[in-house]
């Protein structure tokens, strides 16, 4: 179980209690966090769940694989710091991480 | 399999069927069987370049664990099998375009046009159009819809329209560096403007591009497109924001971005149906519009309880048919048969 607030492009802060193994996309559509869209349903083919994850956790985090690197191409403004939410799988060392929606999804 | 998938008529072609399909995805192609076992002939019509929707263009090689009987098959091979399970019924593909206009004639029948300008004149027709229609994305850059169709395209329709012109191509993937290639002789200038070194393009193509590079027929530069200038929506140049928050401008006259596709409605909102938040609501008897003789299947329907599955899709379809063949053959006595034991079915089938 693992704490995981989303900040939308407004600044509306949402704290998620996530459960291990489900995805950190999965956990924003059940809050309904705006912004995350999930298009493909996270097959990691569409790019609109994208987020910036908070500095201090990149490398609890990780860098991403890269059929997800290959993917980010269609997102925008990407920054060192951009992952696909639907790629982030929740554990116990992802308690407390932040991650910030986009403007836009695209 | 490629039998059935003749790729249509021409411009200006009229075809006429007695069930058009808007949508080639799964859906769509299991209406196919199940309008065919009923002798419906049936035209697809699919914006993508070949069937699956989006089964094919999102995730071909996905498993999918909820299809009965396949406790695990890929999108595209659940499309392949599909296509298999449908080739007896000869359904005719008109790919690469997408339907504009739909109106009803006055004898019943319904006139569909296209953008590729086909027409279709069908007795029954079934919307399986899904999350609608892929679109190529837009980027989100300031004031971008000024300069679309003047300096900014998202596809290429003739090349001769890129001659002679200061060329940016933004993307990283196959359409980014095969226009690329292909226009590079014809342009004045070419920049490839990418946010990354890497290229998930073919490596042959990411070569080439590279060798353009090496004899400085082409420039590259990496970063992001933050901002157009340009007055009248004819493009002078683009800026580009690196890694780093640097900023540089590149002159250009045309702009060809590649971002992938996204779904969106389309024209299916100009038809006169009734629609909830950009989804047809149908009945659940035999997934009607508000217009008789005018179905649909699939993730773009909605109705109390619906849920985005390709195997309810498939039910929806069974039950539309059902409707259908009334319309298409409304002095035939239908009689429910299974394709286990009726040999009318078998022999359509072409399994006896």
């Amino acid at each position: 179980m693992a704490k995981i607030t989303y900040v939308d492009a407004s600044g509306q802060r949402y704290d998620v209690d996530a459960e291990n193994g489900t995805t950190v996309m999965e956990n924003a559509i059940r809050e309904g966090v705006p912004g995350i869209e999930a298009e493909c349903g996270g097959a990691c083919a569409c790019a609109t769940c994208h987020v910036y994850v908070d500095e201090a956790f990149m490398p609890v985090v990780g860098e991403p694989e890269p059929m997800e690197e290959d993917m980010l191409d269609f997102a925008f403004d990407v920054r060192p710091t951009s992952r696909l939410s639907c790629q982030i799988r929740v554990s116990d060392d992802l308690d407390g991480l932040t991650v910030t929606v986009p403007e836009r999804q695209g | 399999m490629t039998e059935t998938s003749s790729n249509g008529g021409a411009t200006g072609a009229v075809t006429e069927t007695d069930a058009v399909i808007i949508g080639a995805g799964p859906c769509g192609l299991f209406a196919v069987f199940e309008l065919g076992l009923l002798d419906i002939s049936c035209a697809v019509i699919d914006i993508l370049d070949r069937p699956g929707g989006q089964c094919a263009e999102l995730y071909p090689e996905k498993p999918i664990y909820d299809i009965p009987g396949y406790p695990e098959i890929s999108g595209q091979g659940l499309v392949d099998r599909l296509m298999e399970q449908i080739a007896p019924f000869h359904p005719t593909f008109h790919l690469s375009q997408m339907v504009q206009s739909l109106e009803r004639l006055p004898g019943g029948t319904f006139r569909l046009t296209t953008d590729m300008d086909e027409t279709f004149v069908a007795k029954v027709v079934v919307i399986a159009a899904g999350g609608g229609s892929f679109q190529p994305k837009r980027p989100p850059v300031p004031g971008i819809e000024a300069y679309e169709d003047t300096s900014v395209f998202y596809a290429v329709r003739k090349m001769e329209a890129f001659r002679d012109h200061d060329l940016l191509i933004v993307g990283g993937g196959d359409s980014a560096l095969d226009w690329t290639l292909n226009l590079q002789p014809i342009a004045r200038s070419l920049t490839l403007v990418h946010r990354r070194e890497e290229f998930r393009a073919a490596p042959d193509s990411v070569n080439k591009m590279r060798a353009l590079l090496d004899a400085g027929d082409i420039d590259f530069r990496l970063g992001q497109v933050s901002e157009l200038r340009g007055d009248n929506g004819q493009l002078t140049g683009a800026v580009i924001k690196g890694k780093d928050g640097s900023q540089t401008e590149v002159a250009c006259t045309r702009m060809l971005p590649f971002f992938g596709l996204t779904m969106k409605l389309g024209p299916v909102a100009d038809w006169g149906l009734n629609l909830d938040h950009n989804l047809i609501p149908v009945d659940t008897e035999k997934f009607e519009t508000s217009e008789r003789g005018i179905y649909a299947i699939g993730d773009i329907n909605t109705y109390p309880g619906k849920i985005k599955l390709i195997l309810c899709g498939f039910h929806e379809a069974a039950l539309m048919s059902q409707d259908a063949v009334k319309i298409v053959y409304p002095d035939k006595k239908v009689v429910f048969q299974y394709t286990t034991s009726s040999s009318s079915l078998q022999k359509k089938l072409g399994v006896i």
